[in-house]
């Protein structure tokens, strides 16, 4: 091809305090394409956006912008030349409005007064958005207020209206629900026609053969290879990614399903986001639990768990109801809950490997309320290795490991207390290919020793490949339990929007 | 040595800064570094200690409490009062101290059953106690305490040669290291601090362990109370005015985060030493106070500004 490209990174190489991140990396965007960049955690993907967009600076290589070599040293730079990041973590500041927030640091005012022009302002916005095509988001709209996939439309907006060229999108579609994610295929797609390119950045497959025309992969830091969507393979792309063949995507199960352990009757929560509740869970079984955002499926685990307050209902462990006044009580009945928000809620980040798993563990590691060192330094060593954490030793804080990783120190924590029940919700969320399959090889594991475990997953692809039975929730209500061998995406969709009874 | 470096890396600082300061004072003041000298300066910092000892524990679970000092003065009276109708001494202390447990313990549960933040809280409860203590005491001094042995020792005895207030400080300090470093409650103190919402659903019961945090505070401050009341053979009802913003100095001079989670109680110890030792040395060398006052402040900034760099 004679056209130049948009943006052509050659030669890149990074080296943080002598540790190579990046070496000899290749990476060229051309206009109007979208461009996936692929790589397990840790591969170098957000080390090289850093680097394009001058947060990072480079050891060598060149980068050239429409052919003419560049040097940013700030990411406003970057956004001069029509280069823009859109972060997994929204740059949105919740308490001001729509418009307030697009004309942040560059609000329009009349003359040199520093009066600003709110009028303006707001039509400005307005355009934009109606440009989008998108009609549901007033101006006015207080940011934070809005759903996770309006306020990424905003932050689109916002870039266009530098003129951006380039979209840098990191995992954008992590906390969308699917009918949001059509919606911004659809303005991707839009702007690609009107000469926007993307650099799309996600873990999940099926979105980057839906929507992507290159991909380019990376590992371990270096370049692996660029490839027409068109012309390759899923199982090539993998393959790619991790250096080896994977298999199977979901590990065979080989569990047996027995008496009921975990049974839930008529559970209503307080704030009305759910009614009426019921479902059971078996040994060796593993209940998917499927449903759009906001259907109530994170509220009802924390609500079993005693971290959310319920109206009514009962829960009953091995046919005795459970008292459930605080998450203690039920942890000591023998249920682990493996939280949504590792970060928030699951983890404390700033701590070692070692404190992390000894916290749900605290009983069995101590003695009239003094921790027995050798006793921690054995439960969490037989966990680590376990569940193969790659680390560099139990007193590495987790903030430093990647997302797989500290899943695996959330889940290894759980497994302490050797769980007849676990919950387990989104276990996978932004977790690379390789320790997603680890993560449902354990998840079987469990099963064949006899755990009741209920996975709660947006990744329809997931529920079905690892689910023994599903269960559907709409609007707090369950619309429908189905069975493996009978259930399809299609027969999911539609009890989860409301289809069903 | 090289994990002890990375294990103590933040109380370093603050103990090599110690011993710069303490050198520079012994060259300049021939009597600094006198057997007496540095016991009656254990001594001054003995009261500052033991109320920053608490404070330690409130901060790493990310709280603040201001109302040491005032509880530390109603604690005081009341223990004061006590013993002028003629209470066993040793009954009146233990007393003394249970009040200030339950003080300490309501600024817990107004905290954790009210969701009232920390600093308002205990804002509040300071204005409260001290008020409490004006009307107990009818703005006056409570005086001819007790001239029992029992309570005269706690402020001026000596074992062995070094003086009461030093050991309590000691035994209290080796206690609570053992807390931190040792326990559950320790264990879960840090994990709080650390991140709240992981520990609760990790089955913490955060809400009795910061009533225990603001609790025990409660008492270390009246101990201190108790040392001055002795020290002074009266109660005063405005003592331990402004002391919660020398304990959490010392607190933060050790190198203990505001934000909760990470610190050690070495380093509050480190950070009272530091804070004595300026304190005293500028009055060896007969520096006005009103200049210790920028020295101190000047100090504190320091020592933050040092801390944030090595980060």
């Amino acid at each position: 091809m004679a056209i130049t490209p948009l943006v052509e990174m050659v030669g890149i190489d990074k080296s943080f305090s002598g540790n190579q991140v990046l070496h000899n990396v290749q990476f060229n965007v051309n206009k109007g394409e979208i461009h996936a960049l692929m790589g397990e955690n840790g591969a170098g993907k957000s080390t090289l956006v850093k680097v394009l967009t001058g947060i990072h600076d480079r050891d060598a290589g060149e980068i050239r912008v429409n052919g003419e070599e560049v040097q940013f040293i700030n990411p406003k730079q970057a956004e001069a030349k029509g280069i823009v990041v859109i972060h997994q973590e929204l740059n949105i500041i919740p308490n001001l409005t729509v418009a307030q927030n697009m004309f942040l640091g560059k609000e329009i005012k009349y003359g040199r007064t520093g009066i600003l022009n709110h009028k303006k302002m707001k039509s400005l916005t307005e355009e934009s958005l109606q440009k989008l095509g998108v009609i549901n988001i007033s101006p006015d709209d207080i940011a934070g207020e809005l759903s996770v996939g309006k306020q990424q439309m905003v932050e689109i907006a916002r870039a266009l209206a530098t003129n951006a060229e380039l979209i840098i999108m990191d995992e954008p579609t992590a906390a969308l629900t699917d009918r949001e994610i059509e919606s911004l295929f659809s303005v991707v797609n839009d702007l690609k026609e009107r000469g926007v390119s993307f650099v799309y950045i996600s873990h999940r497959m099926e979105e980057i053969f839906q929507i992507c025309d290159r991909i380019t992969i990376l590992r371990d830091g270096e370049f692996i290879g660029t490839e027409n969507i068109r012309e390759t393979s899923f199982e090539k792309v993998v393959k790619m990614m991790v250096g080896r063949e994977l298999g199977e995507r979901y590990p065979t199960k080989s569990n047996q399903i027995g008496n009921v352990v975990l049974e839930v009757e008529n559970l209503t929560s307080k704030d009305g986001t759910f009614k009426n509740v019921s479902f059971q869970v078996r040994e060796g079984e593993i209940l998917g639990v499927a449903g759009l955002m906001g259907a109530g499926r994170t509220e009802v685990m924390e609500t079993i768990f005693g971290y959310r307050k319920k109206e009514s209902g009962i829960i009953k462990l091995d046919g005795k109801t459970l008292r459930n006044g605080h998450p203690s009580d039920l942890i000591k009945a023998g249920i682990g809950f493996i939280t949504e928000d590792r970060k928030m809620k699951g983890l404390i980040l700033g701590s070692s490997i070692s404190e992390n798993i000894a916290l749900a563990n605290l009983k069995t590691i101590s003695q009239n309320g003094v921790i027995s060192n050798k006793r921690e330094n054995e439960l969490v060593e037989e966990l680590i290795n376990r569940l193969h954490v790659r680390t560099t030793g139990k007193n590495q804080e987790v903030k430093s490991l990647s997302g797989g990783n500290q899943q695996k120190v959330v889940i290894a924590k759980w497994l302490g207390i050797k769980p007849k029940v676990l919950i387990l919700d989104e276990p996978t969320r932004g977790v690379d290919i390789g320790a997603k399959k680890e993560i449902y090889t354990i998840m079987n594991e469990l099963t064949e020793i006899g755990v009741a475990v209920i996975m709660v997953s947006s990744e329809l692809p997931e529920v079905l490949g690892v689910s023994d039975r599903i269960m559907v929730l709409h609007e707090g209500k369950v619309t429908a339990f189905i069975n493996r061998d009978e259930a399809d995406q299609e027969k999911i969709m539609f009890a989860a929007t409301g289809g069903n009874r | 040595m090289k994990r002890f470096i990375s294990n103590n890396i933040s109380i370093i600082g603050p103990f090599i800064g110690l011993i710069i300061f303490s050198i520079i004072l012994g060259i300049m003041s021939d009597s600094f570094f006198t057997l007496d000298n540095l016991l009656n300066l254990l001594r001054q910092i003995s009261i500052n200690a033991l109320i920053a000892f608490g404070m330690t524990f409130v901060i790493l679970t990310a709280g603040i409490d201001l109302s040491v000092g005032s509880i530390l003065a109603l604690g005081s009276a009341l223990t004061a009062g006590l013993l002028t109708s003629g209470m066993d001494p040793v009954l009146a202390v233990l007393i003394g101290l249970l009040i200030g447990l339950a003080l300490g313990a309501i600024n817990g549960l107004i905290i954790t059953k009210g969701k009232v933040a920390p600093f308002i809280a205990t804002l509040a409860t300071m204005t409260i106690y001290r008020g409490i203590t004006l009307v107990y005491t009818e703005g006056r001094p409570i005086t001819g305490l007790s001239d029992s042995f029992a309570f005269e020792m706690i402020g001026k005895g000596y074992i062995f040669g070094i003086p009461f207030p030093v050991i309590l400080m000691l035994i209290a300090f080796a206690i609570l290291y053992f807390i931190l470093k040792k326990t559950v409650l320790g264990r879960q103190v840090y994990a709080i601090g650390g991140n709240e919402e992981a520990s609760i659903l990790s089955g913490i019961k955060a809400d009795r362990v910061k009533i225990w945090v603001y609790s025990i505070t409660g008492m270390l401050s009246v101990l201190a109370g108790i040392i001055l009341t002795s020290r002074l053979n009266s109660a005063q009802p405005t003592a331990g005015a402004s002391f919660e913003l020398d304990a959490i100095a010392a607190v933060v001079i050790g190198g203990t985060s505001l934000a909760g989670g990470k610190g050690k109680i070495v380093g509050t110890l480190v950070g009272a030493l530091i804070i004595g030792v300026i304190d005293n040395g500028l009055n060896l060398l007969n520096v006005s106070s009103f200049y210790q006052q920028i020295v101190k402040g000047a100090i504190i900034l320091l020592a933050v500004l040092l801390d944030r760099r090595s980060k």
